[in-house]
């Protein structure tokens, strides 16, 4: 017997085999593949927070220098207070954004350099025009200073927003302050070009927005002051000498 | 067996998928500004060309002929999705400078119409054969674009520097226009042209 092809019936059962085949194909993988892929993720994220005190590390040394710089990781609330029992490396920030300020649980990481100091990094989480947008802040023990800053995106326009990824957006962070006497007021993003900081007299708090890139600047500014940044206010606070 | 070399010989020049058939170009321009994304991108296509060209051709007698661009959309669809897991598993750097293009090989015209044209009607190893001939086409000329953008536009062929720093010091700097996109279009154009005039029989009559 010839099976017709073409019959609506075995076009029908050719149609469902296939997916329940393919579904079952990729399913395994996915599952399979899953660990390495994780364990990617988390050096990456290591990566980034020791780029954040000024150390390159490349993906097989990351781990290695991570255990090495970062001596403490715990976790706070939006009052400052230390949670007790929580893995602040595991905390997913994608999660705490979606939550209202004062609900947040907030990483906080705390770093040795090679010359003995000790910084706090700040894991920020925010918007951007296409994405995600995310970094970290190092500050001094003052926890006021900045000591370096990075930012990473999911999709930001190339040459446009992406420009916050780049070294020369990231240094005009350096050495500029979050509290102004006993005020939080962060960092502003100014829009303008080139010396639009300096131009509007803010030379403490403030930085030039990258050019093009109107709402993922305002992202990033948002993300450094009431998106999330606000919410380590009172914890910063706290400790601020 | 010299009909089956043909298979993969004749991708390479005579009917070269990008600068003959002009296939699969979008993807030649946007992964190119280096050397080592654009090999991995070129074995990507040839991976999952070579397999769904011998799936098709296992399947080409049952696959009713109402569906069978789904069919075939399905399998290709399967294999990039392994493909991208796959690189983010063992190459996460590379993978992440690919970004949206591995998943982008679905829409790449190359496979499709290698499906279309060859595994349909062919048994499954000429299929496999063509399947690796026509990524290997794409392949040779995805990676002379990007060595020559990634020499001229950062100075270096796989990472490594190959301009010496006394030139820079001389005052000589890297092309920053050549890392642009536009920029692909031109050489593969150049590309062409150099094929065409050493190989006469690619210029149509008129």
């Amino acid at each position: 017997m010839k099976l017709d092809t073409n019959s609506n019936l075995y076009t029908f059962i050719y149609a469902s085999v296939l997916v329940i085949v393919v579904a079952a194909a990729l399913a395994f993988t996915a599952v399979k593949l899953k660990p390495m892929q994780d364990k990617n993720i988390r050096v990456e994220k290591m990566q980034n927070i020791l780029q954040s005190i000024g150390i390159n590390a490349n993906f097989e040394e990351a781990e290695k220098l991570y255990n090495l710089h970062i001596t403490n990781s715990y976790a706070v609330n939006s009052k400052g207070e230390k949670l007790k029992n929580v893995n602040a490396f595991d905390i997913n920030l994608k999660i705490q954004y979606k939550e209202k300020l004062e609900n947040r649980i907030l990483p906080v990481y705390e770093a040795k350099t090679d010359d003995d100091s000790v910084k706090i990094i700040i894991p920020l989480r925010g918007k951007g025009l296409w994405g995600p947008i995310w970094g970290y802040f190092a500050l001094n023990d003052d926890y006021n200073t900045i000591y370096g800053a990075v930012f990473n995106h999911k999709g930001e326009t190339p040459g446009l927003g992406a420009e916050i990824a780049t070294p020369e957006f990231q240094k005009q962070f350096n050495g500029k302050t979050l509290f102004e006497g006993n005020q939080f007021v962060s960092i502003t993003v100014y829009k303008g070009g080139k010396g639009s900081a300096l131009k509007a007299g803010d030379t403490k708090h403030g930085v030039d927005a990258v050019s093009g890139g109107t709402i993922t600047s305002k992202g990033l500014e948002g993300m450094v002051k009431d998106d999330w940044l606000f919410a380590y206010k009172n914890f910063l606070a706290k400790n601020k000498k | 067996m010299g009909k089956n070399l043909k298979l993969v010989t004749d991708p390479l020049n005579l009917n070269n998928p990008i600068t003959v058939q002009v296939l699969g170009i979008c993807s030649a321009l946007a992964v190119t500004v280096k050397l080592m994304p654009a090999i991995v991108m070129s074995m990507s296509v040839i991976a999952v060309l070579a397999f769904a060209n011998v799936i098709i051709s296992l399947l080409r007698n049952t696959i009713p002929s109402r569906i069978r661009i789904i069919v075939q959309l399905v399998v290709i669809a399967t294999l990039v999705i392994i493909v991208d897991q796959i690189l983010k598993a063992y190459v996460y750097d590379i993978s992440k400078q690919l970004s949206v293009f591995v998943g982008l090989i679905i829409t790449n015209c190359i496979i499709m119409g290698r499906l279309e044209a060859f595994a349909l009607g062919n048994k499954p190893i000429p299929s496999f054969l063509d399947g690796i001939g026509n990524g290997a086409g794409y392949a040779v000329i995805l990676i002379i674009v990007s060595a020559v953008r990634e020499f001229f536009g950062s100075g270096s062929i796989a990472g490594f520097k190959i301009i010496p720093q006394s030139f820079y010091d001389f005052g000589y700097s890297d092309n920053g226009l050549i890392i642009l996109p536009p920029m692909a279009l031109i050489i593969v154009g150049v590309i062409i042209w150099v094929q065409r005039s050493r190989t006469r029989e690619l210029i149509e009559e008129k």
